[in-house]
């Protein structure tokens, strides 16, 4: 008989809670909290709750509604975009339903074409982002996109947000992102606490929790009794397995990639992509008027959309030599430009750190399995 | 030390028995049963050389079917066996052009046929074994005649590279009297071009060796060595490379 291991226990049980989060929403919407849908990593989440709103991440992950969103959309466009717009046209995902506004910032160019055509379902908010995080000029208009925001948020709920509010949002914020740094640093000890599918569940858990005042204490003491079962040996990673590093576009439709690397043996320790690691490093200084660091913050976001985007490269050489990884593989959505031409210079970075590099491009079917297994497989056998 | 290496391709699955050097090798069509073809073409190999299964050491397997076959003590990628199976065809090669029926690969290798880097397009018909045929059979050649055109005739220019859209190209150009031997001449220099800014974007380190099925194309080769600048080599038996490089990792199992 296996003997039940306590990190499995602990596993199970957030697997069993994995669609809370629906629910969640749907009763705060009944008891008339208002609900506001976001796509992307710029959104200011301290800003939104500050309004006493839930703000519910939407990025698509699902493959079903992309033909329906192809019947708007170009068929060659990245398959997070349609699958957004499509979840929101065949009204199949619970949290745009209860949605009672969408932030959406102007990033890539297919998604700000494809929120045009969305705020005919909603009502839309779109956050002017600028191309670039250098200058004062780009500065200035962030900021005042964040004033507009806020204006909104105000007008649209009949709140009024105070600086006070928002600094409170700020330091919960903080506070769970460093509980999610330390969820994902599980990975820098040698072998890895738990692997990298495991990582990667409990922080989808974390994403569609809106309690967060209950949730980051959990989580805290989620990663600490991981850490004393690693402590007393419990070890669920081979010694030898491989180090990989995963960056490029968001994962959630592509999960695939994951379980590519982990079947053919080797383990995710860092995910560089939007609901990874990524954007905790960088806190919101709780030190400064809170208008002013939310500005720094957001703005500051690694995002290929950004010209240049050299905050995502520091990020990653960075990471690349603290999570200690033996491989970067990168995951390109199809359709996606800037991420794709930006693979040349991250295959130079990590090249100049003498490591292998393969960029895989994907979308969110499941025809590319036997290829991905192929190339992923060639890839972890060259190390 | 008896070895025997299995790819199990989407077309024919090959096999290889080794002792250091190769013994026997087997050819037969895949089928709808990966597993299946595998076993088969491992029992001709043992019957053959009278041999039974308690005296073949080692067995890898590789191709897209090579996780379903279950008598394996390991299953390794086409990359890898590729490229250490052209390498004992010839130590000297360092980059590796291989154009099958449904895709193409080009590996880069180190001294020791290890694999530095590769690139695959697997995706699309363009450019492969497949494009051809479908060419030849639209300018009424065997496939033989295709790829042995005269590569210093006169060259009709075809601007797509899709198996769709260059069909339609062909069938306009030949409406127009242009002849059958330029047309196809500017197909295989549409291929050899295609293939050549695969190899350039990997950088080509030389020697460079030409496998699979479509190296089997004399016009072809003499077309990527223009485009190349530099001689490519060729190999009888290089639909055996990857079973090869896998007899080759079981005997060091
Ligand atoms: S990658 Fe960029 S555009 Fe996409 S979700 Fe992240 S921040 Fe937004
Ligand atoms: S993955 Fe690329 S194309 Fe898709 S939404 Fe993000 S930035 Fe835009």
């Amino acid at each position: 008989m296996k003997r039940v291991s306590r990190i499995d226990e602990l596993l199970a049980d957030v697997e069993a809670h994995l669609k809370d989060g629906v629910l969640q929403v749907k009763e705060a919407s009944e008891k008339g909290r208002p609900i506001v849908g976001t796509y992307c990593t710029f959104a200011p989440w301290e800003l939104i709750t500050a309004a006493g709103a839930i703000p519910a991440t939407l990025c698509a992950r699902g493959e079903d509604p992309i033909t329906a969103a192809e019947e708007h959309l170009p068929r060659n466009l990245c398959p997070l975009i349609k699958s957004s717009y499509g979840y929101a046209l065949t009204d199949k995902c619970p949290y745009f339903h209860f949605c009672d506004m969408v932030i959406a910032e102007s990033t890539c160019d297919g998604k700000k074409k494809m929120y045009e055509l969305m705020s005919r379902m909603k009502p839309l908010h779109l956050m002017m982002l600028p191309q670039t995080a250098e200058g004062d000029g780009s500065r200035s208009a962030w900021r005042a996109e964040l004033d507009r925001l806020k204006d909104g948020l105000e007008r649209a709920f009949d709140v009024s947000i105070d600086d006070g509010a928002i600094s409170e949002r700020i330091s919960l914020r903080n506070r769970e992102r460093l509980a999610l740094k330390s969820l994902w640093e599980l990975s820098m000890m040698d072998p890895p606490a738990i692997t990298g599918k495991e990582q990667y569940l409990i922080s989808e858990y974390c994403e569609f929790h809106f309690h967060k005042e209950e949730l980051v204490p959990w989580l805290e003491n989620l990663v600490s009794q991981i850490r004393e079962a690693y402590d007393l040996g419990e070890r669920r990673v081979g010694k030898d397995a491989p180090r990989i590093l995963i960056t490029g576009c968001p994962l959630g439709g592509a999960q695939k990639v994951i379980h590519a690397i982990e079947d053919a043996g080797a383990v995710v320790v860092c995910y560089e992509n939007c609901g990874g690691v990524k954007e905790l490093g960088f806190l919101v200084d709780e030190d400064r008027p809170p208008m002013e660091a939310l500005t720094d913050k957001y703005l500051n976001v690694g995002c290929s959309v950004m010209t240049p985007n050299t905050s995502r490269m520091d990020n990653l050489k960075n990471l690349i030599e603290s999570y200690n990884v033996d491989g970067v593989v990168e995951v390109v959505l199809q359709a996606c430009h800037t991420y794709a031409v930006e693979t040349y210079e991250v295959r130079e970075l990590v090249r100049s750190t003498g490591r292998p590099y393969m960029s895989v491009e994907t979308d969110y079917s499941k025809s590319d399995i036997g290829q991905l297994a192929t190339r992923i497989g060639a890839f972890l056998e060259m190390l | 030390m008896l070895t025997i290496g299995v790819d199990i391709g989407s077309v024919g699955t090959k096999a290889v028995l080794f002792d250091g050097d190769i013994v026997d090798r087997h050819l037969e069509p895949t089928g709808w049963n990966p597993s299946e073809a595998g076993h088969r073409a491992m029992e001709s190999l043992l019957k053959r050389n009278s041999l039974s299964p308690g005296r073949i050491d080692c067995v890898v397997s590789t191709g897209y079917g090579r996780k379903s076959f279950a008598e394996v003590d390991k299953a390794v990628t086409e990359i890898t066996c590729h490229a250490r199976g052209a390498h004992f065809m010839d130590p000297e090669v360092r980059t590796v052009l291989d154009i099958g029926g449904q895709d193409s690969k080009v590996i880069v290798l180190d001294d020791h046929g290890r694999v530095l880097d590769f690139m695959m397009n697997d995706k699309c018909a363009a450019g492969t074994g497949r494009f051809l045929q479908v060419m030849a059979t639209l300018l009424e050649y065997s496939i033989e005649e295709f790829g042995a055109v005269d590569p210093d005739g006169e060259m009709q220019k075809i601007s797509s590279m899709c198996t769709v859209f260059a069909e339609s190209e062909v069938v306009s150009h030949l409406a127009k009297g242009v002849s059958k031997n330029a047309v196809a001449l500017g197909l295989l220099e549409s291929v050899a071009v295609r293939a050549s800014s695969m190899l350039g974007r990997l950088g080509i380190k030389p020697v460079v060796g030409f496998t699979g099925g479509v190296s089997r194309c004399p016009s072809l080769v003499s077309l990527l060595e223009g485009q190349l600048n530099c001689d490519v080599r060729t190999y009888g038996d290089s639909h055996y490379a990857g079973a090869l490089g896998s007899a080759l990792i079981a005997s060091e199992l």
